[in-house]
């Protein structure tokens, strides 16, 4: 519990602790309008969302009046923050001390975590850049003209879903956890737990080859590199399956190919953290250059 | 008393000066609410006029201005913390001190800039939010989405580099174990797959090239400085100039068709 308390009060994750207030505030605030927005919507009364009559109003005063009262609040809420809790500052930098646990700054904690269940070379530089180019994807990828421009649910379920599944379980939940729920040698500790510099924690992860009696290296790498190619194969296979629906056809082969790529690493990811709490699976597969 | 105050009052509107600053009254007209956002540098990026949704802070959350706001917060305060600072590994720690115990206003000035460039993630993250909750990155607005991605992406280098900067153990340590993840970066890191094999060494590879050394040094500290003061800023004002100037040109703020 001191532990808990000790990271809690440490300045730098009160930003933290911040977001999940304003991301629950906000995810309430979507869903009571989105909620009211499909309804209007399945009584085939469209046309209320829009702006009766194409309503405009003055940005000055009433627009300029509401963005010159935001800014004194924020800054009012940064002065206090400022007065009341001071940046922090270690001692001076040591090359040849190791903190331990070293921490990345709170908001790439959620890729440092990744780590635990992936080799650097895909948590650190292949998924980074996937998050990247998966965002920059979305809008030419989403095909769904509806829900442009207001709150909705039942308009985009698969998106919406998507989205924040990957937003508040893969990065906001991991960023937690890496703050808050590990210790030193990045080992797991419970809030209530002391953090013991010293935790041994016993190696049994395999990899999953090994599972299956596999020995001989070569024959791993085949399987694994089979197990790795079904996996992303579950794209096409569900391209064929639903080739007949509007889904696919509107969007058409390149773009759904895109879009299960990504979806597919994404969830390699969840995947990848249940074969490791079940199974303890390290690699599934192992070749003498990576391991995935 | 009254005439000679509204005579005063006269002769300063009236005169050559006053109307090369202002050029036009302020009585409350339509006309003068048009130019007042017209006529005014700082209010001009917005239309005169907007869809009476658009201005509701339920709908925007105001998100993407209190990430502007929280920009021109740290830029300000980083300038003036950089009359204090110097990007050496002598001098660096010392002037956090420095600033802490000498500087009148030091540590507020500090910690403003750190406040402010974390509340700026956070706010850049919920921009993100509501533009996605709200649909608005679908046509025609999906290349100001990618400029949006930019932007993120931006944000959060500034706020990393701008973590080192301290050079205290926080610091070296935080950027130490995010900048080794570049040693395993496939084919151009000597721990990536295929680096080795391509000839990468920890001399050569692209974490030498971001680091100037082997390890997080003297001269990382001068490459991180020069990156959180002058790039990075310098890139991300330019991408929001395009993400401003894109709002207007996909027709404001969305909204339902
Ligand atoms: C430094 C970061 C950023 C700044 C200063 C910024 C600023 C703004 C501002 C002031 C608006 C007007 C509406 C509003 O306040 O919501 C806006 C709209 C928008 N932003 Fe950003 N933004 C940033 C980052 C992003 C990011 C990360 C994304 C998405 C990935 C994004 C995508 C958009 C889009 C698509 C719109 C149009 C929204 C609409 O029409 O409803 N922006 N931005």
């Amino acid at each position: 519990m001191e532990n808990l308390i000790l990271i809690l009060s440490k300045p730098d994750n009160l930003p933290i602790a911040m977001m999940v207030v304003l991301l629950g505030y906000y995810t309430l605030l979507w869903w009571r309008q989105a909620r009211k927005n499909d309804g209007i919507i399945s009584d085939g009364r469209y046309s209320e969302l829009q702006d009766e009559n194409n309503d405009r109003i003055f940005v000055w005063p009433y627009l300029v009046r509401i963005e010159f009262l935001a800014a004194i609040l924020v800054l009012l809420i940064l002065t206090v923050w400022s007065v009341a809790l001071d940046a922090p500052l270690e001692h001076p930098a040591n090359p040849s001390k190791t903190p331990n646990p070293s921490k990345a700054p709170w908001y790439f904690l959620g890729l440092q975590e990744m780590l635990v269940y992936f080799d650097p070379w895909i948590a650190g530089v292949i998924f980074p850049t996937l998050i990247i180019v998966g965002l920059m994807a979305i809008p030419y990828i989403d095909k769904n003209p509806k829900g442009n421009g207001y709150y909705t649910w039942m308009e985009r379920k698969f998106a919406l879903s998507t989205f924040l599944f990957g937003f508040f379980v893969l990065w906001v939940a991991l960023i937690f956890v890496g703050t808050f729920l590990r210790g030193p040698g990045w080992n797991f500790f419970a809030p209530w737990e002391a953090w013991d510099p010293h935790k041994v924690v016993a190696m049994v992860n395999v990899d999953l080859h090994q599972y299956f009696g596999i020995r001989s290296s070569v024959v791993a790498f085949l399987f694994g590199g089979f197990i790795v190619t079904a996996y992303f194969c579950l794209g096409i296979v569900y391209y064929y399956w639903k080739k007949n629906t509007d889904f696919i056809k509107t969007m058409g082969a390149a773009r759904f190919g895109v879009m299960a790529f990504l979806f597919l690493c994404m969830m390699g990811l969840p995947i990848k953290m249940l074969l490791r709490w079940a199974f303890n699976i390290k690699y599934v597969w192992v070749t003498p250059w990576f391991n995935i | 008393m009254q005439a000679f105050i509204e005579k005063m009052k006269d002769s300063a509107t009236k005169s050559q000066v006053w109307k090369s600053m202002f050029r036009h009254s302020y009585e409350d007209t339509p006309r003068n609410r048009y130019l007042q956002v017209l006529d005014n540098v700082w209010l001009h990026l917005h239309p005169t006029r907007i869809p009476r949704h658009a201005g509701a802070i339920r709908f925007t959350w105001c998100m993407g201005g209190i990430t502007w706001l929280l920009f021109l917060v740290t830029a300000v305060t980083g300038v003036l913390l950089m009359f204090y600072y110097r990007p050496t590994a002598e001098y660096a720690f010392n002037d956090m001190k420095y600033l802490e115990f000498d500087v009148p206003f030091g540590m507020f000035l500090r910690n403003m800039h750190r406040w402010a460039a974390h509340g700026m993630v956070i706010t850049v993250w919920l921009h993100m939010f509501r533009v996605f909750l709200t649909g608005s990155y679908k046509p025609p607005r999906e290349f100001n989405w990618v400029v949006g991605v930019i932007l993120l992406t931006v944000t959060l280098l500034l706020s990393f580099t701008g973590y080192l900067l301290p050079w205290d153990q926080l610091s070296i340590w935080a950027v130490t174990v995010g900048t080794n993840m570049a040693r395993a970066t496939p084919l151009l890191g000597h721990e990536g797959p295929f680096g080795p094999e391509l000839g990468m060494r920890p001399d050569n590879d692209v974490r030498f090239v971001l680091l100037g050394g082997t390890q997080v040094g003297p001269p990382t500290l001068l490459r991180f400085y020069v990156l959180h003061c002058i790039f990075l800023p310098i890139f991300l004002s330019i991408f929001c100039a395009v993400h401003f100037w894109r709002i207007r040109k996909d027709g404001g703020i969305s909204g339902p068709l």
